[in-house]
Formats: structure tokens, sequence, C-alpha cells
């Protein structure tokens, strides 16, 4: 150093949070205090049954499948794009993967291989697809994955005819769909916890986690520090299909079926928990852990009145009020955070400003 | 340390040294429009070199030559003692030649580690390093006495315009280069900023980097500047020391193009051409 040496001064004080432990901090901390919550009541309610064995492997079953859909979710919204198509990529995968199995024959694990390769490839498929045109086409993403929802369901329809399939292998229904992998641990919901952790450290840990989060933050910003933009988003795209496909296997195995009218709803309900969770509709802000809170909150309370003798109708209502105070009270803790530039609070933005920033073309 | 050739700055400083780039016989055309002609410029390292001209007088098609975004299309292109030729960002980068936009292109959400490191990031084992990027960046803005930051977690979103100015330097220069652009870097910034910013320009220059400031405003100029070069209407009008020039004689170069108020043209070492 020349002359001018000078002593470290910067911010030594409080010691550099990890990328992990400051989704502590997030908005699904709140979102998991209201879940014990909610569970709380509910047992308090009903001791005897709502907090049992049986009970929860029921909830964290019904959850497995949405939270592998969750975490691409996840990473799609926060690049600042949605993607629609998750239900019936599903169910296309599931669809070809049925398929390809009754094609291989048997009933063993050998056959429940075949139609994963199956499953996977498709969803890729239609991640590619939905990317290329996002990307490279410019098509805006609601645009795009609103029709590979329409057109992926419609293939599906196209190869059985409308009517469901219901041949999935032995091995994949009773070891997978309903099986325990330990005890009363469904099998399901370890193979969606293992996404899920997989995710996790994808999104926090890694540089595709990073540029996820810069492209929804500011895609101009990153095509400038070297972030090949486009191709990262087609990765992101293609990561959520290949999930989806991968869900499509998961759904085959615990409903017997290919679902093919069943799944309108499934993009709502998955994009309602990212956003619950804490991810920001408008990129650059959220959380796989968020998410899977956010996709636990509609299932617990849907137990729950049905338990307590609620009409279960009542958990869309309180699903959907739900929705919009939690992203209505988190802008309003940003927009506070910002005003009193707290360095407290991770990943803090103005809705909306990220967007426009990015728009910014270069001097 | 961020910054090794520092020691070796401080030689670069004194009179006779030789420019760290030179650019001889400039031109640059954008179809019919002949935007740089015959364009000679020197910045030399540990001074801080300002370019100064109207608007349109073609500064910053000459940056975006030195950083190779719009390739000169002929002319001479000497850095650190070797002629080049920069076609791309990255080929600058790799010589050293680092360029700050007005519009710093920061990603707001990120923290401060995230975006000094933002497209080159340290990895091990494909899992970032997140340890090796906090020290780096604490040397890094130590190394440019920067004492205004509280944390280097701190989102960017959550900063002044000068301490996002500060974050845009500093990751100009995390990289050991030899040659920062700084385009406009205070035309945004309060009183109190623009100070804190100036500094840290003199910083870079007396760490012993060669700075080339686009400015419009001559206090700043004349506060921090070694040297003066003006371009008027895609020629160099003239390069000159701070010391041997007053603002109004700047000005009437920068609106005129002719230098007689000067003694002609020179060649930034006081000597006739």
């Amino acid at each position: 150093m020349s002359a001018t040496q000078t002593t470290p001064t910067v911010a030594t004080e409080d010691a550099p949070a990890s990328r992990l432990s400051r989704i502590s901090r997030l908005q699904a901390l709140q979102i998991l205090i209201l879940l014990v919550v909610t569970i709380a009541v509910f047992t308090a309610l009903r001791p005897d049954t709502f907090l049992t064995g049986f009970n929860i492997r029921g909830i964290v079953q019904n959850t497995a499948i949405y939270a592998v859909l969750g975490v691409g979710m996840t990473f799609v919204i926060i690049t600042g794009g949605i993607d629609l198509s998750v239900g019936s990529v599903l169910v296309f995968s599931g669809v070809v993967a049925d398929k390809v199995m009754v094609w291989y024959g048997g009933q063993g694990w050998a056959t429940v291989l075949v139609g994963l390769v199956a499953a996977l490839a498709s969803g890729l498929a239609w991640g590619l697809v939905n990317g290329v045109l996002v990307a490279k086409a410019k098509v805006p993403p609601l645009v795009v994955t609103l029709g590979s929802l329409s057109a992926a369901l419609g293939f599906a329809q196209i190869i059985t005819k409308g009517l469901d399939l219901r041949d999935a292998p032995q091995a994949l229904v009773n070891d997978i769909g309903f099986g325990n992998i330990v005890g009363q641990v469904p099998t399901i919901a370890v193979v969606a916890a293992v996404v899920v952790v997989f995710g996790i450290v994808l999104l926090h840990r890694t540089r595709f986690g990073l540029y996820t989060y810069a492209i929804g933050s500011n895609a101009e910003a990153g095509r400038r520090s070297g972030v090949k933009v486009e191709r990262h988003l087609i990765k992101v795209y293609a990561f959520a299909g290949l999930l989806a496909g991968f869900a499509g296997l998961l759904n085959l195995g615990f409903f017997q079926s290919t679902t093919i009218g069943g799944q309108s709803n499934t993009p709502l309900n998955v994009i309602a928990g990212v956003a619950i969770g804490g991810t920001s509709l408008f990129g650059g802000i959220g959380s796989v852990f968020g998410t899977v809170i956010g996709l636990f909150i509609p299932i617990v309370l849907q137990n729950g009145f049905i338990q307590v003798g609620v009409q279960p109708f009542w958990q869309q209502v309180v699903v959907g009020a739900v929705l919009v105070a939690v992203v209505y009270v988190d802008q309003l803790r940003r927009a506070a955070a910002l005003r009193g530039t707290s360095p407290r609070l991770p990943f803090l933005s103005r809705a909306g400003g990220a967007g426009s920033a990015s728009r910014k073309g270069s001097a | 340390m961020t910054v090794p050739e520092a020691a070796a700055g401080a030689a670069a400083t004194t009179e006779d040294a030789a420019p760290l780039l030179s650019l001889r016989g400039i031109n640059k055309s954008f179809g019919a429009v002949h935007v740089l002609q015959d364009v000679d410029f020197d910045a030399y390292a540990g001074q801080v070199t300002a370019l100064v001209g109207d608007n349109g007088a073609g500064k910053s098609t000459l940056i975006k030559g030195i950083a190779g975004s719009q390739p000169f299309d002929s002319g001479e292109y000497v850095f650190d003692g070797h002629a080049v030729t920069v076609t791309n960002p990255k080929h600058a980068n790799e010589l050293g030649i680092e360029v700050v936009y007005q519009d710093l292109a920061l990603c707001d959400n990120l923290d401060i580690v995230d975006n000094l490191f933002l497209g080159r990031e340290v990895t091990k084992n494909g899992i970032l390093d997140e340890a090796t990027m906090e020290r780096r960046a604490q040397e890094t803005l130590a190394g440019l006495s920067v004492r205004t930051v509280k944390s280097i977690r701190q989102v960017v979103a959550s900063l002044s315009g000068g301490q996002r100015q500060t974050v845009a330097i500093a990751r100009a220069v995390i990289w050991n280069s030899k040659l920062v652009v700084l385009d406009e870097p205070t035309a945004a910034l309060g009183v109190a900023q623009t100070e804190q910013v100036l500094r840290l320009v003199r910083q870079l220059a007396d760490n012993g980097l060669a700075v080339v400031l686009i400015s419009h405003n001559l206090n700043d100029v004349f506060q921090v500047a070694d040297r003066i070069s003006v371009l008027y209407l895609g020629r160099m009008a003239a390069q000159m020391k701070t010391k041997d020039v007053k603002s109004n004689q700047v000005v009437e170069v920068i609106t005129t193009g002719r230098s007689d108020a000067i003694g002609g043209i020179t060649n930034g070492n006081g000597e006739l051409k």
C-alpha cells in the first residue's frame, strides 16, 4: 500500500451473516409463526386427533408434491417470472411416464426408473420450451406459460384420449406413493424433503442461485457483470420444468392416476404458497424455505377445518385473505425498512423498483 | 492486497514517466458521422486524467473504445508499454481496464459483497466461498479508505448515492485493475457525497491506478485531476496539466475548441506540438 495506509475499519462489528442464516430473518419466519399458531389452535381444539402421527403423515404427504413444484416456482418467481404450466406439465409427464412404463412392462424398480427418466425428460422439454420463449423470444412469461399450460394438457389428453391412465407399476404406487421409508415416515415426503434441501443449497449457496437473484433484481447489471442472462433464464425455467416432471411421477404414484382433470388449480396454489412464503412476485427476493412453509398453511387449514367440523370450503376463503394480507404487510414492512435503511433486513427492496431499474438502458 | 502496484505507482507520478495508456491517431465513425478524428490521449499511473468536453464531443465514444465495447476503427492503442487491440470488454478487463458507467448497474436486492463479485464469484466445489469474498471485500474497501459503510452485508438498496458509487468503484478495482474510467461519478450526488466520491477518486490515483475521470463539473476536475484533456467535436483540442491552467481557460477550450488561450495545443507535458 502507498503512504495512505489505513486500518481496516469497515464493519467488523457485526459479523457478516451467512446467506443461510439470513433467510431465517425473512418473512418466512413470520409465516412460520403463523403456521405454528395454526397448528397449536387445531391441536387445542382436537387434541386427540390433530397432532397424531397418522394425521401429520397425511399433511406432509399432501404437501410433498406441491413442495417439489414450489422449489422450481420459487426460482422462476425470483427471476421476476411466473410459471403457470407446472400443473399441465405434471400431468403430461405423468402420462408419458405411465405410457413408457406400460410399454417397458413389469411392476418393479427397473420400470419405475424408466418412468423416472421419461417423466424428467418430458418436464425438462417443456421447461426448455418455456425458457427459450421467455429468454430468447422475449414473450412475457405469463403468456408463454399460459400457452404451455394449455398445450401440455392438450397433448396429455390427446395421448390418453382424455381418459386417466391407472396402470402405474406396483413399486411406484406401493413404495413411493404410499410407502414408508421407515416407521410411519412416508417416502414421498422424504423425497420431497431432499428436493427442498437441494433447492435451498442451490438458491442460497451457489452461483446459480446468486444469478437467479441478480436477474430478478437488475438483469442489466447482471449482463454488464458478465452474467449470461438469457442462458440462465432458460436454465431456471428448465429446472422448474424438470421438477414438474418429477412431481408428475410422484403424483402418478400417490394417486395411482394421471389426474388429467385434477390439476387446474395446482399452479395457482403453488404460486400462492410461494407468495405467502415471502417471495416477491416482482423478483429479486425470496426463499425456498418460505415457500415450503407457505405451502403447508393451506393444507393444515383444510385438514384442521375438517377436523373441527367447519366446512372445508372456508379454507379457500382464509387462504385468499392470508395471501393478500401477508403480501400487503410485507410491502409495508419493506418500505419502512428501506426508509430506515436498516441493515438488519435482508433482501429488502421497494416492490417494483428493481423492475424499473432493470429497464434502464446503458448510457 | 488488492492494489499491489500501489508502491510502483508512486514512482509513476514523476514527470517523465511513460503513460500507462497511450492512444495515437484514433478514428471512429458511425456510418457517415466521423465521431473521433485522429485523437491522441494519454493516461498516467498514479494520476487522475480528466476527460472533458461538451455533449457530443466524443467522450463516451472514446471510453467505449478504451473499454472495448465499441472498438476503434483505426489508431494505435498502447497499454502498459504494449500495442494491443481491444475488441471486447472482457479483453479490456483482462488487461486491467475497468469502466464505471453513469448508471451504476448494481443489483438492489443483493448485498455489497454479492455486487462486488457478481459475475466473478469465488467458489469452492461449486459452493460460493463467502468467507474469502467477504475478506477481499473488506480489504478492498479498507484500501480505498472507505469508512462510511456499516456492513458489507448491507443490501445495496439501503445505501446512499455516494455509497452506491463507492461500491461501483470498489467493484472496478477489486480485480487488481490498472486503469479505471469513471463516467460522471458525481453527477447525481449532493455536496457531501460529491466530496466523499472525489476523495475516493483521489485515493485510487494515490494507490497507483491510472484514473480517467469524465466530468462536466470543472470544480470537481480542478479539485482532483492532475491532467485535463479536452475533446471538441471529435478532436483532442488540448491536453494539459491542471496546475498550468485556469478554469476559464478550460471553459474556452471546451466551448470554442481553440486553445490559443493556453498557448496552443499541448501534449500534456506542457510542450508545444
